[in-house]
């Protein structure tokens, strides 16, 4: 496709110089400003604290002992850390999918009365930064209404906030509302219960927004650090951001670096292999987010 | 709602007699109560953690914040008590000066590179997948860690920044421990964490930009940065507008980058309106001054979302 730069431009000799230079500058560019910082942090891990303050820095670790991952990992509980945090992700992901596909497919193709209604206030939190809501929530999950339960501390306090993504609800009804209402008909005729309509038959096809929403609902939980620090103030309950946010005061630098090398593994390794899926989330919330 | 009507009636169940019109309408009605019935089966969980964790809190935030509320006590209105007390606080001012002066900033360095990363990112033939896949990896480090890695590049003595600052023979900077720069910092972190959602979405509206556009303007004898001003911008228009006003709202909630950077500091240079409502609520036991803190900064980031919210219905159509 023809965009900015007309390919015959491309194509003449000084077209040509200028298409590489540029190329050139950029992927030296980006490579020193997105890659070199990730560089930086995984070989600091590696230099003694004495190598860490020297003046000017060595470019390649002098040793590349690895001991200082096993400190990072026993010293900060790294281990109890990352158990936390895949259990209230994978919770919230499980959590999200139960709660939110059964909604979008109730508003989709069952509309019930006030439908409409119960879609508009879900799309209308959309309208509140989350921030502003803070404190009303906190105090929500510290002493739940009519319940009087106490959430703090419990991977609930997570789940259950994560459930209630407007978002998510408006991407999976918006799915759901271009699959051909005559498919559903036939199973109905069948005599296919409601429920076994949706595992039958929408979920099948819907594979491609549930992967999107799968991999939005992990990775934010994953990432989240306000919501967490608030409700889950005990050290052996803390998320792997805030536990490291927490503890960072009162470590050696170059554990306090391990420590975030094996906290930015797990989502860059999510992202390496869910690329796709985590793009199309991207440019599908970027009109209607 | 005819539609409606008719499609519950279609579905004819098996056996039924003959299509008596009395029988017909008492099954239309069974039916349109037992859809609903089921339809609020599956809506049940999602309405409750909505009411629990989404209206619910939006009411009780106005309540917090006309309330004096010691939790142990029965709440006592207050009136208008909360936003005086926070109205007083000396940091108050301090607190949306830099809100506002952080969100300026940030378009200020941010806004721009995005949309120009991506329109260059747009014209390569090369590397396509590394450049994307490069620029969008700071986004999906946990931001906790990337503001506390930025933390030790700011380092005075040893960090990286001065380091390289000295490599080109420049004085080093205090970053984070003077007043003047320090709110500069945490603005370089934000951007650099966000800069690759910006990049991306651009990345693609470009795509959407029709090339006969850039052909005939050519023909015109427009130069490059003509084609970008006539071109790129006009098509683009309303991304921009929607990116735009989407960063003023999250740059207007920003946290984490004090809480973890500065706690507020030097002399108030890095207090944001949501850390001070943090301190409030959890430094000072004062919720009713944050929740008035929060109420606050909710009217104007509702101001600015009612503005997103027409730009992008008009971006639908």
């Amino acid at each position: 496709m023809r965009t900015l730069v007309s390919p015959l431009a491309l194509r003449t000799p000084h077209g040509r110089v200028v298409y590489w230079a540029i190329l050139t500058v950029v992927v030296v560019g980006f490579t020193g400003a997105f890659v070199f910082p990730l560089y930086w942090m995984v070989t600091g891990a590696l230099k003694s604290p004495d190598e860490l303050a020297q003046i000017p820095p060595s470019f390649f670790p002098d040793s590349f002992d690895l001991g200082v991952y096993a400190d990072a990992w026993n010293q900060l509980q790294l281990g109890t850390f990352l158990r936390n945090t895949v259990l209230y992700a994978g919770g919230a992901w499980l959590f999200t999918l139960a709660v939110d596909v059964t909604a979008a497919y109730a508003l989709s193709k069952l509309r019930p009365f006030f439908g409409r209604v119960i879609l508009g206030a879900m799309l209308a939190t959309l309208m509140i930064p989350p921030m502003v809501l803070l404190l009303p929530t906190y105090l929500t999950a510290k002493d739940l209404p009519i319940l009087h339960l106490d959430l703090l501390n419990t991977p609930w306090a997570i789940w259950l906030p994560a459930a209630a993504n407007g978002f998510f609800v408006f991407l999976l009804k918006r799915f759901f509302d271009s699959i051909p209402r005559e498919l559903l008909e036939a199973a109905e005729i069948d005599g296919a219960t409601p429920l076994r309509i949706l595992w039958s038959i929408v979920l099948p096809v819907s594979r491609p927004i549930l992967g999107v929403v799968s991999i939005l609902s992990v990775v934010t939980v994953w990432k989240d650090f306000v919501w967490p620090l608030l409700v889950l103030p005990e050290t052996d309950k803390m998320s792997i951001s805030v536990g490291i946010a927490s503890l960072s005061a009162q470590m050696p630098q170059n554990v306090l670096i391990a420590s975030l090398v094996i906290a930015s593994l797990p989502t860059i390794l999510v992202f390496f292999v869910f690329q796709r899926s985590i793009m199309a989330g991207l440019t599908a919330g970027s009109l209607k987010g | 709602m005819t539609v409606t009507e008719e499609r519950v009636r279609r579905p004819q169940a098996p056996g039924a007699a003959g299509p008596r019109p009395d029988d017909d309408r008492r099954g239309a009605l069974r039916r349109a109560v037992g859809r609903n019935l089921t339809a609020y089966g599956f809506l049940c969980g999602a309405l409750i953690c909505f009411a629990l964790f989404s209206w619910y809190p939006m009411v009780r935030e106005v309540f917090l914040s006309f309330q004096e509320n010691n939790f142990v006590d029965p709440p006592r209105w207050v009136g208008f008590d909360n936003f005086r007390t926070v109205i007083e606080d000396p940091a108050f001012r301090s607190a949306w000066v830099n809100t506002a002066a952080f969100s300026g900033l940030a378009l200020v360095i941010g806004y721009a590179v995005p949309f120009v990363l991506a329109v260059v990112l747009n014209e390569l033939r090369h590397a396509k997948a590394y450049l994307r896949f490069v620029v969008y990896l700071p986004v999906m480090l946990p931001p906790a860690v990337a503001v506390l890695l930025f933390k030790w590049f700011y380092d005075p003595g040893a960090g990286l920044f001065n380091q390289v600052l000295d490599g080109f023979g420049i004085p080093p900077l205090s970053w984070l421990d003077s007043t003047s720069t320090a709110l500069v910092s945490l603005v370089l972190v934000s951007t650099w964490m966000n800069l690759g959602t910006g990049t991306l979405i651009y990345l693609a509206a470009l795509q959407s930009v029709p090339g006969d556009l850039y052909e005939s303007a050519e023909l015109d004898g427009a130069g490059l940065f003509r084609r970008v001003w006539h071109v790129t911008i006009p098509q683009t228009k309303l991304i921009l507008l929607v990116m735009l006003l989407l960063q003023v709202v999250a740059t207007m909630q920003v946290f984490i980058e004090p809480y973890l950077l500065t706690g507020g500091g030097p002399e108030n240079a890095t207090v944001t309106v949501a850390y001070l409502m943090y301190q409030y609520a959890f430094n000072f036991g004062d919720f009713g001054g944050g929740g008035a803190l929060g109420l606050m900064l909710m009217v104007v980031l509702l101001v600015l979302s009612a503005i997103y919210l027409r730009v992008s219905r008009k971006a639908e159509r």
